[in-house]
């Protein structure tokens, strides 16, 4: 106890130079804190938005449909079989029907996907009933990303070009009924939305259907043969890899954060020892050990890491707190990357991440604290007394 | 007096009787036009909304199915090279250093920003075997009488539906087409000029392409040097030579 009433005494005796270490190791905490509680908070907040929008509570593929095959489209596609087709009627899933197509907006050609999806669905919250209406118009949805990138607008017509089912080339006029916003890309990038029963007759793909979403909440996924049911450990993997590869990206700046911090800590402790020779000699002569010492100087130096958590915790707690109320505003060019990423990320804290740091920063403190201190043990108390450079 | 009447009727019929029918058309247009092997160095000149480019090529092509091709200029597209065997289509780029294969519809997409498909360039479509003709009308293009074809697809899968061409009344060649849409739009308008004999055929060294849906001014086909039935090493269509 001795010890760490000497050891605060000395580091509070030290005055600003113990401050800036703090405040540089309760800045590493902080940082650190805040971006693991972003990357947590987009991970929850895509997966959030994707059930809603995209996935709902699961999806059944057309065993030949890959989406990331574009060719895959040409043969990816079937009847609902009558399991699935129960579900449809019952309000418990959507079928969806894709197709490759281009879209000519002032003239510009651009080649898309083409999605067909019943107006009347609730199972995601594309404003599909936008598309209801006059039935000699082709009405149409397009999200937020595609209307600036083809510059079209609520009302506008547009001419798409596509290929029936046997390759024969047709095109005809849309009218955008509507532009949705959404943070989920992949529904939105060169996409549009038209009603299930014009594509399928477009295509001469009648009742046919490339996937089908199943309503949040169904648990049960019967096997069907020619349809491959995607939960969303699969439907979500891919966004899990780049939380991943975020996270080993975050945990490089951890360590850059808290290397820098750490090495203030050890410079301050080398200096220390060399300006406090008289000290420890003194020390020693008034019978402390040299591993007393030594054990004096660490404590001293891992003190730095409990001032600092509670420095961190006196400026940082207020900062964090009004990040996540108010959240965090992404950059205006990630709505172009075809992530799923909100305008503003609430990061999402936890306790678990918090404890592990302040352990880490703890134990790494007192280490490099202990290293410069080590030099102590083998100090003579004579010549330290006399300030003797050993 | 009998004999006379003949002689008029005979005579009042003749015209109708000197129409070819639409499917002697096109076997005349094929005999023209479609060769067993053909070897060609071309431009392609894309009228684009930022402007033009050239591209220069030589293209090995043998019947429908086999043909290959290889960019000699910009100096970035140098090197790139295309083999077409049947439904299937292998790129090398020289600046990958890669082969790729495109199949299905990729085949479809535009050639390097063109008007163009893939299938455009490379197809050499035997029109009799695929569409019924007949003739709907006659008009004048580039001041040729020309006979205007309906052609109808014979089978479901043919890329159009319906397409018209405008045939030269004398030289059985097309000096217009437009290809429609299943639903009768119209899609894309080939103007072909500069009808040259080559080894006793006539042939279209100038073709525009256009599609109808885009802007801009179309894209130019310009052929500078052909050779037709010459034989082509059969190595040529391997996959060997595209590095």
């Amino acid at each position: 106890m001795l010890a760490f009433k000497l050891a605060l005494k000395n580091l509070i005796g030290a005055g600003l130079r113990t401050w800036l270490n703090v405040f540089v190791l309760s800045l590493a905490l902080v940082m650190i804190v805040f971006q693991s509680g972003i990357i947590h908070g987009w991970d929850l907040q895509a997966k959030i938005d994707m059930t809603e929008w995209e996935v709902g509570g699961g999806e059944y593929w057309h065993n030949l449909y890959d989406p990331y095959d574009p060719l895959s489209l040409n043969d990816g596609h079937g009847s609902l079989p009558s399991e699935l087709k129960k579900l449809y009627n019952d309000g418990q899933a959507v079928p969806v029907l894709v197709t490759q197509a281009s879209v000519y907006p002032e003239g510009r050609m651009r080649n898309i996907l083409l999605k067909g999806i019943d107006p009347s669905q609730n199972i995601v919250k594309l404003p599909a009933s936008l598309m209801k209406g006059d039935s000699l118009v082709i009405n149409a949805l397009i999200g937020n990303r595609m209307a600036n990138a083809t510059r079209l607008n609520k009302n506008d017509m547009v001419t798409v070009r596509w290929r029936d089912a046997n390759g024969t080339f047709d095109a005809t006029e849309i009218r955008i009924a509507g532009i949705f916003h959404t943070n989920v890309a992949s529904i939105d990038n060169n996409q549009i939305w038209i009603p299930l029963d014009k594509l399928q007759k477009m295509t001469g793909l009648d009742g046919n259907a490339t996937y089908i979403i199943l309503k949040q909440g169904i648990t049960s996924a019967p096997t069907v043969p020619g349809w491959i049911y995607k939960g969303h450990d699969i439907l979500f993997s891919e966004l899990d890899t780049i939380i991943k590869s975020k996270s080993i990206g975050g945990l490089v700046l951890y360590i850059i954060l808290l290397s820098l911090a750490l090495l203030a800590v050890f410079d301050t402790q080398v200096l220390s020892i060399f300006r406090r020779e008289k000290e420890i000699g003194t020390y020693i002569a008034l019978g402390m050990t040299r591993w007393q010492v030594v054990r004096l100087f660490t404590i001293e130096g891992a003190m730095h890491s409990i001032l600092s958590v509670v420095a961190g915790a006196i400026w940082g707690m207020p900062l964090l707190y009004l990040v996540a109320k108010y959240g965090f505003a992404m950059p205006k060019a990630t709505e172009g990357y075809g992530l799923t990423i909100a305008e503003k990320i609430f990061p999402v804290y936890s306790l678990g991440t918090i404890i592990t740091m302040t352990i880490i920063i703890l134990v790494t403190t007192t280490i490099v604290s202990y290293i410069p201190s080590r030099k102590i043990a083998g100090m003579k108390p004579t010549e330290a007394l006399r300030g003797k450079v050993q | 007096m009998k004999t006379y009447i003949y002689l008029i009727i005979f005579l009042l019929t003749t015209p109708l009787f000197s129409q070819p029918s639409g499917k002697e058309i096109l076997n005349l247009i094929d005999k023209n036009l479609t060769a067993r092997t053909r070897i060609m160095t071309a431009k392609m000149i894309i009228n684009g909304a930022r402007g033009s480019r050239t591209i220069e090529f030589k293209t090995w092509a043998e019947g429908e199915d086999r043909a290959f091709t290889e960019y000699t200029n910009p100096a970035r597209e140098k090197g790139t090279k295309m083999l077409k065997v049947e439904d299937k289509l292998w790129i090398f780029s020289p600046s990958t250093d890669r082969i790729i294969q495109i199949t299905g519809q990729m085949l479809r997409q535009s050639v390097m920003g063109s008007d163009l498909s893939y299938e455009d360039m490379m197809e050499d479509p035997d029109l009799t075997s695929h569409y019924s003709a007949s003739v709907v009308a006659s008009d004048t293009v580039q001041d040729r009488k020309c006979w205007v074809l309906q052609l109808n697809a014979l089978a479901e899968g043919e890329a159009y539906e319906v397409r018209k061409i405008w045939v030269d009344q004398e030289r059985y060649v097309p000096l217009r087409e437009e290809l429609y849409g299943k639903s009768g739009k119209l899609l894309k308008r080939t103007q072909l000029s500069e009808v040259t004999r080559i080894q006793g055929r006539w042939f279209p060294m100038k073709i525009v392409y256009k599609d109808m849906l885009k802007a801009g001014d179309g894209t130019q086909f310009i052929i500078v040097t052909i050779k037709l039935d010459e034989i082509i090493p059969e190595n040529t269509f391997s996959k060997a030579s595209l590095k």
